[in-house]
């Protein structure tokens, strides 16, 4: 009887309220979105601010000198009277990094994500995704000082083992795949079996000795390379691309992840191995996401200071061939952290909205390739649906 | 070395910063001319730390001392941010101007001299330049030891950022004012940063304050003269230069002593402990 009474009170409170009550409501809700808003709003009125200051104290810059010289000239003599504030090697130093620490972080990075999520079993995964996940937590002045003391002087003592071992132990795995699936291509079309057999065997017997040549070749001619400073663009790609593992091999992995169970389930019933599945069925599926991933991880290359102002020499020349990753170079970013110093408006005008020019077109770098990763990931998905 | 390499300039900056604000939140009640704040050269900060230390603990005065470069130096004096700067170099014509017209009157004291040493790693046979050859290396005409007698390897120029007053003498005193130093030269933020370099690189160049060398790296003489306390105090050593404390206008009470204190015995001592030479 109580109960009823008491359910029944209930039932009529909940559905008659009162106008005071209503008016709370509707005050809080609004109050409530307001704040949401507010706070959303707050990151997106950030970045617009920063975009405003530094732009607001680069076009000086560009008013005082004009733009061909700054994009133009190598000549940085930001110090002398008059200056000369050349930023090409240094635009190009800084685009040299990004690519090198991208060229070995991305295909490191993918191929982990895929072995962390498909090919590892769980209990392994448990323990090996937070270890990687630690290399983010490592302050950069460390990746920094290990650059410098660590790895600077052993390019240059053993620099030229150290690629032959590199050249071996990375491309070796790719010349054993590209020779098998190479000579099975080239017999694919063939239709007696025993031709075919005989031809397969030839094929992968030239194609072989041809890789193991190449691999010999090339490895006595990094062997015999003396590496003259260790503080090079190589370096820096290196450590970089270190620091950029983790916010890559995370985020693929969760895109991998999100590609669901029924998926991968549909591609083995319809006969599918697991390589094919994770080739032809999941790296598509997943493949806006582990764009986002690399777009992160490269952002992360290019702003990276301190590890760059330590170990990449800072020499702002364009290195000779253009895509030697042996000579010091100098990147925006350490630029403006070393000549940040100095450079006043007191003293000189340009030499101290140089550096602001800098910062704004590493915002505009990183704005643009932003803007073309969200393009890419819209039309993906487009594709994905089947619209 | 984890001390040296660890000087470059952003966490000088960011560790003055949290020195400041630490100093603030403690010290508002000591009085200002309590404390003396002391920023500029990374050349003579070993030598400002010294006399902080010796300082403090004779007249309990507080002193901060942020090794940021000498034209950091000379900017917080401008601005009024610090009470002395100290400099590796003598004041520009425009910092004095940007300095008169805020009021600041800058006043430069001599605190020692330092010969500049021209290093190179000790595996290398060269052990004597003339100042021509030096100055053709870092201009950019030199680039092969073996054009000046040694083995044949490219050199690696290491030179000093441009906020550095150590750069700016050796520009004065080797490669001359106006001229460019090559675009090849490696960049590097601290004496200990360019020692630890050249003393890991075969073919490396660099330049470092007398007090820096160790034998880590082989100093070369120059014109046939090494630096020495006797060389550089007799002048027959070229690449020598005083090293600076400036002042807004004459210093007077606490910070004068401190201006004074290498003419104490004390701070001789100091001086020569750390390997700067005596005026």
């Amino acid at each position: 009887m109580a109960d009823d009474s008491v359910g029944g009170n209930n039932r009529t409170n909940a559905f008659v309220i009162s106008a005071r009550k209503r008016a709370i409501q509707k005050v809080s809700k609004t109050m409530g979105e307001g704040m949401l808003l507010a706070v959303a709003s707050f990151v997106a009125i950030v970045v617009l601010f920063i975009f405003y200051f530094v732009a607001r104290d680069a076009v000086p810059f560009f008013q005082l000198r004009g733009f061909s010289e700054f994009f133009t000239s190598s000549n940085w003599y930001p110090a002398d009277q008059p200056g000369q504030f050349g930023a090409l090697a240094i635009i190009y130093g800084s685009l040299m990094v990004t690519l090198g620490s991208a060229m070995i972080a991305v295909p490191m990075g993918v191929a982990a994500a895929i072995c962390l999520s498909d090919i590892l079993p769980f209990s392994i995964r448990q323990y090996a995704k937070p270890v990687i996940e630690m290399l983010a937590a490592i302050p950069s002045v460390a990746f920094g000082f290990f650059a410098l003391v660590v790895l600077a002087p052993l390019l240059q003592n053993n620099g030229g083992p150290m690629l032959m071992w590199a050249w071996w132990i990375l491309v070796s795995p790719f010349l054993v795949l590209g020779v098998l699936v190479v000579s099975d291509l080239l017999t694919n079309s063939i239709k007696d079996p025993q031709r075919r057999r005989q031809l397969y065997a030839f094929l992968l017997t030239v194609l072989g000795l041809i890789a193991v040549f190449l691999l010999y070749k090339v490895g006595t001619l990094l062997y015999g390379i003396q590496i003259l400073t260790g503080t090079n663009a190589l370096n820096v790609s290196i450590i970089l691309s270190f620091m950029a593992l983790p916010t890559i091999v995370s985020v693929s992995e969760d895109a991998l992840q999100a590609v669901g169970r029924d998926i991968r389930e549909g591609s083995y019933a319809l006969g599918a191995t697991r390589a094919e599945t994770i080739i032809k069925t999941i790296l598509p599926a997943a493949s806006s996401g582990i764009l986002a991933a690399v777009i992160l991880g490269i952002m992360r290359a290019l702003g990276e200071t301190m590890v760059v102002w330590m170990a990449s020499g800072n020499s702002s020349h364009s290195p000779e061939p253009w895509f030697n990753y042996l000579e010091a170079i100098r990147t925006l970013t350490a630029t403006i952290a070393g000549d940040m110093g100095e450079a006043d408006q007191v003293t000189g005008s340009a030499r101290y909205h140089v550096l602001f020019a800098m910062g704004l077109l590493l915002l505009v770098i990183s704005f643009i390739s932003n803007l073309v990763s969200e393009r890419i990931v819209v039309r993906q998905r487009k594709i994905l649906s089947g619209q | 070395m984890l001390y040296y390499v660890i000087q470059s300039n952003m966490i000088k900056k960011l560790l003055h910063l949290a020195a400041l604000l630490i100093f603030t939140a403690v010290g508002t009640a000591d009085a200002a001319t309590n404390t003396i704040v002391l920023e500029g050269s990374t050349t003579v900060g070993p030598l400002a730390k010294s006399f902080a230390t010796y300082f403090t603990k004779k007249y309990g005065v507080r002193v901060t001392v942020s090794e940021s470069g000498s034209g950091n130096g000379a900017k917080s004096l401008i601005n009024n941010t610090c009470t002395i700067a100290a400099m590796s170099r003598a004041m520009k014509e425009p910092e004095i101007a940007a300095a008169k017209k805020k009021g600041v009157n800058p006043l430069a004291h001599v605190v020692a001299l330092d010969g500049l040493s021209i290093v190179v790693h000790p595996g290398n046979p060269i052990s004597s330049l003339s100042k021509a050859q030096i100055s053709s290396i870092y201009r950019g005409t030199i680039t092969n030891w073996k054009e000046v007698g040694g083995p044949n390897a490219r050199i690696v120029v290491i030179q000093r950022e441009s906020n550095s007053g150590t750069q700016e003498s050796f520009k004065e005193l080797v490669t001359g004012k106006g001229v460019q130093i090559t675009g090849n030269a490696e960049t590097q933020s601290s004496n200990g940063a360019v020692k630890s370099r050249v003393s890991t690189t075969l073919s490396a160049i660099g330049y470092l304050g007398l007090g820096f060398v160790d034998h880590s790296v082989k100093t070369l003489a120059v014109n046939g003269i090494l630096p020495s306390v006797k060389t550089v105090k007799n002048g027959t050593y070229k690449v020598t230069r005083p090293l600076y404390f400036y002042t807004n206008g004459q210093p007077s009470g606490l910070v004068r002593q401190f201006i004074d204190l290498p003419r104490t015995a004390a701070g001789k001592s100091m001086i020569s402990e750390l390997g700067f030479i005596n005026q």
